[in-house]
């Protein structure tokens, strides 16, 4: 990938990030997050190069590029054995795919919602 | 009754360790458990219907997920139909490349991969590794932590790793609530080794999440699997919730590489009984399947698990294959301690050490043994010079550059300086000048000073929770006058932007150049092809400071040439009818010309006055002639008993190498050879002469006592060589054999 056309999260481009505006404070993190198009660039060079697994790892990232830290530690806590019931899981797909435009995340959970079912992983609905 | 053998093999390290034979039903079996499944698959519309002797409506977690997610089954149907042992074949045939055999095993089930790897022998499963590892140029992680989570040494220690060629280093905690600074440390210490190395702290899942998330860490590899249902979920995941996990760190541009090895599940006590390589295979077919770039495996902290079994360790060898089988990233293992045997710990460290792997140590211990908290330090700092010489003597690229020792320590000041620096601009807990120094020299955490914890503890928590993030340490490196570090810390997070690392088995090389499999692939196909250690690496890696050139040596030997204390009487007379009972002291041609001293540091003069005195004290006669037209100890001696009246003489090298030898033996006979130079001492010469001149009268006297060192070879063998070249350069083979006497003069002036 050419360096100087990626841009970041916040629009910048990755050849403009520099140390003296990082002293002076006028940059911050977000202009320095990886952005959903070079994501998606990664993942179609890893597809290309065979990697079509984690091709699709990177579209995920992709989407969640835009996802809050606490979010995210949200859903993960989720995902984890035994953390939701089947409707925790089913609402939050759909509010990732609806509100976040994570439709990949979102089948990501629908398919474990369907697999912790049939392996007993879910929190019982009475909790 | 005892055998004092057998009793001394007892003690041997080796049989500190356990050996049992197999137990398939708890799962303690590397390989080939009764229970492992014969590889099956069959495939209706797109989906798999049955895997490995299991229909679809049995699948547990994990099939699932292998089936879904990560077998290509595009590739299934070709490669389940061809025999395992074709497979196998293409593995070792150089005219089948690593695309080829990939476009098979990324089509094959776990019990499949296993059927494969079968029928390999370990030399066979490495070349399996030179072909199959993803990334061209192999590579090396380091371990740094210390007990104290002292953030001053840690930084110093980072530095010292990145400078030696580490490209990945690791740390972890005594103390969890340490994490933040742990991993600040390391941060800042790699940056100023070198830029570009790669930092992680292995720590609980969310925290490890929340560093990385910060730009304290750049990388993750605490993201374990496991090969049966049970034993996931005992480690509170799913191989969703991991390829969740996955997609998380890399949404922030951060490379992770999941973790697994043989024996985790046995240990867990959920291994099915199924053998460790199954479950491995099934491992790592998750990994792939979640979309891991790559893994660490080769039984990791379980490895003193596996090789208690028969065939341990040609599993674990195994297991790193089919990582690579899988087209990912393989961190090859050798990491915890895994032998009491230094020879079974380097035997084993040689499968992945000479074909190369991506990381050849998921963690070397880079920190001495007793500050490594992973459990680990299979091998530790002080073994690195044994490293570096293994990667010489094979022309194998272990990894890791030769340093210097002014160079370590300016490089480890600097890292505690520049922690001094972002904990002064960050206002955390204080560093003094001491700390530093201290930190600069230290062997372990015991030689620094006391810190107060518990306002570390305060600082790690303010630094994990609260704001900051790691623009402010680029900030406080750069305020306080460490722009250079600064500037590599910046280069990563805008490498993090750029997302290039987050490919297949990248490092960073020369000013974070990106290696993966996209610039640098591995593209072995037999001699001529794939990484050659070779050029200015090889040159750089040669450069050893215990390297020493034999021309120095050569140089020194000339200079110490202090004008003759011998002189020449004339042609020396040979006495052929033992008309006297004369002792001949024979020197070969460099002795007390161009060579002064024995290997032993003996000074010539005072080793031939030995020989002389012990004629003396027996009464006899001494005559000293220089043979010429030889430099062999044997020649020598032969020479000089041809000389003699009394037909017994004796021949000395000006090494020191020492003969008595009489009339008529042939020439490599003798009557005492004292062939280890280096233990010679003047007393033993005096006693050389002694005997000489009891044999000249036809006595039979007890043999000169000598002490035997078998590493005296082994120390100066080199220098014996170099000194011997000299007394040759010296033969003149139409030279006539003169006798000599010792200055006058120069008498009294021979001791040191």
């Amino acid at each position: 990938m050419e360096k100087s056309d990626v841009c970041t999260l916040s629009g910048k481009a990755v050849s403009d990030l520099n140390l003296e505006d990082v002293v002076n404070g006028s940059l911050k993190s977000d202009d320095f997050r990886i952005s959903p198009e070079t994501l998606i660039l990664q993942a179609e060079t890893a597809e290309a190069a065979g990697y079509r697994e984690l091709g699709l790892n990177l579209r995920r990232a992709a989407e969640l590029t835009g996802i809050d830290n606490k979010f995210i530690f949200d859903i993960y806590t989720m995902l984890r054995p035994g953390r939701s019931t089947l409707k925790d899981l089913l609402s939050q797909a759909n509010s990732l795919e609806n509100e976040h435009r994570a439709p990949l995340n979102a089948a990501l959970l629908r398919e474990t919602s369907h697999i912790y079912s049939k392996r007993g992983l879910l929190r019982a609905e009475s909790n | 009754m005892r055998s004092k053998r057998f009793e001394a093999l007892a003690e041997r390290p080796v049989n500190k360790e356990t050996f049992v034979s197999t137990l398939h039903e708890a799962g303690l079996i590397p390989m080939d458990s009764p229970n492992d499944p014969a590889p099956s698959l069959s495939i209706a519309d797109g989906v798999v219907m049955e895997m490995d002797g299991l229909d679809r409506r049995d699948f547990d977690l994990l099939d699932r997920f292998i089936s879904d997610n990560a077998l290509d089954l595009n590739k299934a149907e070709k490669a389940m139909a061809e025999p395992s042992m074709n497979i196998a074949r293409m593995i070792v045939d150089i005219n089948i490349s690593r695309k080829d055999i990939l476009e098979l095993t990324l089509g094959c089930t776990p019990a499949k991969l296993v059927d494969i790897v079968r029928h390999l022998n370990v030399l066979e499963m490495m070349m399996g590794l030179a072909k199959m590892r993803a990334r061209k140029t192999p590579a090396n992680q380091a371990h740094v932590t210390n007990r104290q989570d002292n953030p001053v040494l840690l930084a110093a220690d980072a530095a010292e790793a990145a400078l030696r060629g580490f490209d990945e280093l690791e740390t972890t905690v005594g103390v969890a609530r340490y994490a933040s600074l742990n991993a600040l440390a390391i941060l800042v210490g790699s940056q100023t080794g070198r830029g570009g190395v790669l930092t992680q702290c292995a720590v609980e899942e969310s925290i490890n999440l929340a560093l990385g998330f910060k730009g304290l860490t750049n990388y993750s590899e605490t993201l374990s699997v496991y090969g049966t249902e049970m034993a996931f979920v005992d480690g509170d995941d799913t191989p969703w919730s991991k390829a969740f996990l996955a997609s998380a760190y890399a949404s922030r541009g951060i490379k992770t590489r999941f973790t697994s090895g043989t024996g985790s599940e046995a240990l867990m006590g959920h291994s099915e009984g199924k053998s460790m390589l199954y479950l491995e295979a099934r491992c790592l077919m998750v990994s792939r399947g979640a979309g891991s770039q790559g893994v660490q495996n080769g039984a990791i902290s379980c490895i003193a698990l596996t090789e208690a079994f028969e065939g341990g360790v040609r599993a674990v060898l195994a297991e790193n294959l089919i990582g690579m089988l899988l087209g990912l990233e393989v961190a090859s293992g050798n990491d915890a301690l895994s032998s009491h045997s230094e020879m079974r710990k380097t035997a084993k460290l040689m499968l992945q050490f000479i074909p190369g792997t991506d990381f050849i140590t998921s963690g070397y211990s880079s920190i001495p043994r007793y500050d490594n908290m992973f459990g680990g330090g299979n091998f530790d700092a002080t073994e690195l010079d044994d490293w570096y010489v293994l990667q010489r003597d094979l022309q194998v690229d272990g990894g890791l550059i030769p340093v210097r020792e002014q160079d370590v320590l300016e490089v480890r000041e600097k890292a505690a300086k520049a922690l001094q620096a972002v904990f002064k601009e960050m206002n955390l807990p204080s560093i003094t000048d001491k700390e530093i120094l201290a930190a600069t020299t230290a062997f372990t955490s015991q030689d620094m000073p006391d810190r107060d914890r518990p306002a570390d503890i305060k600082g790690a928590y303010w630094l994990l929770n609260k704001e900051p993030t790691v623009l402010n340490v680029i900030q406080a490196l750069a305020k306080q006058g460490f722009e250079d570090v600064a500037h590599n810390a910046l280069a990563l997070q805008k490498q993090r932007a750029l997302g290039d690392y987050l490919q297949p088995s990248a490092i960073f090389r020369d000013n974070f150049k990106v290696l993966s499999i996209h610039t640098d692939p591995n593209d072995y196909q037999g001699p001529g092809t794939g990484y050659r250690l070779e050029g200015e690496r090889w040159k750089k890696l040669c450069n050893l400071p215990q390297v020493w050139n034999p021309k120095d040596f050569m140089d020194d030997l000339s200079a110490s040439r202090h004008g003759s204390w011998l002189e020449e009487v004339g042609p020396a007379k040979a006495y052929l009818m033992e008309e006297t009972r004369e002792v001949v002291i024979a020197l070969d041609p460099a002795f007390g010309t161009a060579i002064n001293r024995t290997i032993g540091g003996l000074d010539l003069k005072d080793v031939l006055q030995a020989i002389l005195d012990g004629v003396t004290d027996e009464g006899e006669k001494a005559r000293i002639i220089r043979v010429p037209h030889t430099s062999d100890c044997a020649f020598v001696g032969a020479a000089g008993s041809n000389i003699g009246g009394s037909g017994v003489s004796v021949g000395i090298q000006s090494k020191g190498t020492t003969v008595i030898h009489c009339r008529y033996m042939p020439p490599l006979s003798n009557l005492e050879l004292f062939s280890q130079a280096p233990n010679l001492d003047l007393e033993t010469y005096r006693k050389i002469g002694q005997n000489a001149a009891r044999y000249a009268r036809k006595e039979n006297p007890t043999p000169v006592p000598v002490k035997i060192d078998n590493t005296a070879r082994l120390r100066l063998v080199v220098q014996t060589a170099l000194m011997h070249l000299l007394s040759t350069s010296l033969v003149d083979y139409k030279g006539e054999v003169m006798e000599l006497r010792i200055k006058k003069e120069s008498y009294g002036n021979g001791k040191k």
